[in-house]
């Protein structure tokens, strides 16, 4: 007994099956008032009686209770499901339902349109053309339900963030009808039985996140060891970043040329892992910087950058005993939007005419604007950022371009320590080993579906089993 | 003490940030968005901060007759007049958001079209630098050549009329060579980035203090 259904939409051919649905809408009835030992209430809203709380549509029922064959049909949402949302900190209950070519009863169903057939077949191709959108009512045991949210006519699912954790909460869905009154609202509706009790609760651990987890403790595992060895003496080998050497090389020019210096941090905050990138390498650059006595130029977007870079410009020429040149206008606030921020650079590369551009850090649309400019006035430029819709655009109007992860690596790499060598050599090592399973899995798929197209094979099996893992979470 | 009290804090947010992604149980589950919500606190206080070195940093090259120094005029005028409109908006019609205030009119007649006028100076970008990067002088720049006339003429209706060639081989490049170097890129980012966050949280990378 899932569903409830309403009355056909009056159409030509509707009184055969009219008698049909109201006979079978009559016998659902008294099984569930039999069954559950409830009745209708008054206003036709569900009563609060667990999951067999019986279904009420005003759709069949006129003000006086008698059932009214007349109004609009509305399919009956039916197989409502709550159930806890995995992996969340409670507070959250997920609520699933279907709709249309449900029976009726055993010999009864309604169709798209709201038609009934009484040979237990739907008519029609949809099942929810009678339906403008959902109610969800919810409700606790010894309480009224109330409304707790709305979904779209499209939507079979809907998660109810308001629950309270540790309260147990049954669920009905209330089908809206498409056909509407002059005022606009809805002329009829059907409720669905109620779901079966769910608790909110909140879980110590996100098994669907196991994935990351595993990976994680691998990479940082990897770091970790790289960095130990390190510690004890171990020489480790770095491959040559060649965009990296270039620095000094383009501090170093600019020196010679006597100008100076711009640095630009991207136009993300320092929430953006690519800006703190740019701000490490920002202490090296202002270190060669301050050694030559060359000005330095760092136009910021954003507020926080900006005062970080002021510190860490500062802290880098008092290390190297040349606190009496640091310039404080040196470090400036431009605008956080982004083409204004675009205009004010460019126009910086036009006044100052820099011998040396750092492009480093999260860029958008600007990057190839800055980096044309850049160009344009001769500067030698060094860019990086993480953004592969931006590398090309780098790689195509600057000198050296600093791939994904060797703008995260520029740090180490210019500070020679060797612990901080030594996580790059972890970076490497965990790197070259997701390069050996990517490979492996590969070949494994590749010759696993080979051997059987439809994947029953043990290769297959197991490619799919990895592919699936890694997807999940 | 200057440097191990920031350096402690790093870690200890660090760690329960980390766990936390693991962790959704309270107290663990909703540390991210509460710390967000304290970095957005901050990041307003911080604008002031801008705004009082736009000020001051132009106000100096008005002061010192710097090169230019009317561009900083027109700054300071302008940024007064925004505010004030903004205010006068607030008065007049509730918000200085509302569609009929002189703020947004300033926005949308003055703002949005400068904004526009940078983006499109993109256009004149890309064919400047595709042109230097499209010359065939070795066999890698030929091999992009080649590929980026076909992506291209796939991408537009006179590339099928041409021959069905070009969609089908536009659609196999992007989809294969492009997307896979792509994602190669992105592993490597992403394990450079989790390599930087472990060193900033265990005080190993330490150039961001001051």
């Amino acid at each position: 007994m899932k569903r409830f259904a309403a009355t056909p939409n009056g159409h030509d051919s509707a009184s055969t099956r009219r008698s049909s649905v109201l006979v079978a809408a009559i016998a659902v009835l008294g099984v569930l008032a039999l069954t559950s030992g409830n009745a209708l209430s008054d206003t036709g809203n569900p009563t609060a009686n667990g999951p067999d709380a019986l279904l009420l549509t005003p759709a069949l029922f006129d003000e006086a209770g008698t059932l009214d064959a007349q109004e609009p049909a509305v399919l009956c949402p039916f197989g409502v499901i709550a159930e806890d949302v995995p992996d969340d900190g409670g507070g959250a209950i997920a609520v699933t339902w279907e709709l249309g070519d449900a029976p009726v009863s055993d010999d009864a169903s309604v169709s798209a349109d709201g038609s009934v057939s009484a040979d237990g077949s739907a008519e029609g191709t949809g099942g929810s053309a009678a339906v403008s959108g959902f109610e969800i009512l919810r409700f606790a045991p010894g309480e009224e339900p109330i409304l707790v949210g709305e979904a779209p006519v499209t939507d079979r699912r809907f998660v109810d963030d308001t629950a309270e954790a540790g309260v147990s909460y049954q669920y009905i869905v209330r089908a809206l009808s498409s056909v509407t009154g002059p005022d606009g609202v809805p002329a009829g509706f059907a409720d669905s039985i109620a779901s079966s009790a769910a608790t909110a609760t909140a879980q110590w651990f996100a098994t669907s996140r196991l994935n990351a987890l595993v990976v994680m403790i691998f990479a940082c595992g990897a770091v970790m060891f790289y960095i130990g060895r390190a510690r004890t003496g171990s020489e480790l080998y770095i491959r040559r970043i060649p965009g990296l050497e270039a620095v000094d090389d383009a501090v170093g020019r600019a020196t010679e040329m006597g100008r100076p210096v711009l640095y630009v941090p991207g136009i993300e905050t320092v929430s953006e892992v690519g800006t703190l990138a740019a701000l490490t390498i920002l202490g090296h650059v202002a270190k060669k910087v301050a050694q030559h006595g060359t000005p330095l130029l760092v136009p910021t977007a954003d507020p926080i950058v900006m005062t970080t870079a002021q510190e860490i410009v500062k802290q880098a020429y008092a290390e190297v005993g040349q606190s009496d040149r640091y310039d404080p206008t040196s470090v400036t606030y431009i605008t956080y939007d982004q083409f204004g921020y675009t205009a004010g650079v460019d126009g910086i590369m036009v006044r100052e005419r820099p011998e040396a551009v750092f492009l480093l850090g999260y860029f958008a649309a600007e990057s190839l604007i800055l980096a044309e400019t850049g160009h344009e006035i001769g500067a030698i430029q060094i860019s990086g950022t993480k953004e592969t819709s931006q590398l090309p655009f780098f790689v195509a109007a600057c000198d050296y371009t600093l791939i994904g992860e060797e703008l995260f690596a520029a740090s180490s790499y210019l500070s020679h320590e060797p612990v901080m060598l030594g996580s790059l050599k972890g970076q490497d090592f965990a790197k070259f080993w997701i390069v050996v399973l990517i490979v492996a899995m590969v070949a494994i798929g590749t010759v696993g579906y080979a051997i059987t197209p439809d994947g029953s094979s043990v290769p297959a099996r197991v490619f799919d089993a990895v592919k699936t893992w890694f997807a999940g979470g | 003490m200057k440097r191990s009290i920031p350096l402690a804090i790093t870690f200890l947010t660090g760690v329960f940030l980390v766990v936390s992604f693991f962790v959704p149980h309270e107290p663990f589950g909703a540390l991210e968005q509460r710390l967000l919500i304290w970095f957005s606190i901050v990041s307003g206080f911080t604008m002031l901060l801008g705004v009082d070195n736009l000020l001051r940093s132009h106000g100096r090259k008005i002061g010192r007759r710097n090169p230019g120094w009317w561009h900083s005029v027109v700054l300071l005028i302008g940024f007064a007049a925004t505010v004030v409109l903004g205010v006068l908006g607030r008065i007049h019609h509730g918000s200085p958001f509302h569609m009929q205030s002189p703020f947004m009119f300033v926005y949308t007649y003055t703002i949005v079209p400068l904004q526009g006028t940078m983006f499109a100076l993109l256009a004149f970008f890309i064919a400047s630098a595709s042109y230097r990067a499209f010359r065939a002088r070795n066999t890698v720049a030929t091999l992009l050549l080649v590929s980026a006339v076909i992506v291209m003429l796939g991408r537009v209706p006179i590339g099928a009329a041409i021959s069905e060639f070009f969609p089908a081989a536009q659609e196999w490049i992007m989809d294969v060579p492009q997307l896979a170097a792509k994602r190669g890129i992105q592993i490597g980012a992403a394990l450079g980035a989790v390599s930087m966050s472990l060193r900033i949280i265990l005080g190993i990378e330490r150039s961001y203090l001051s």
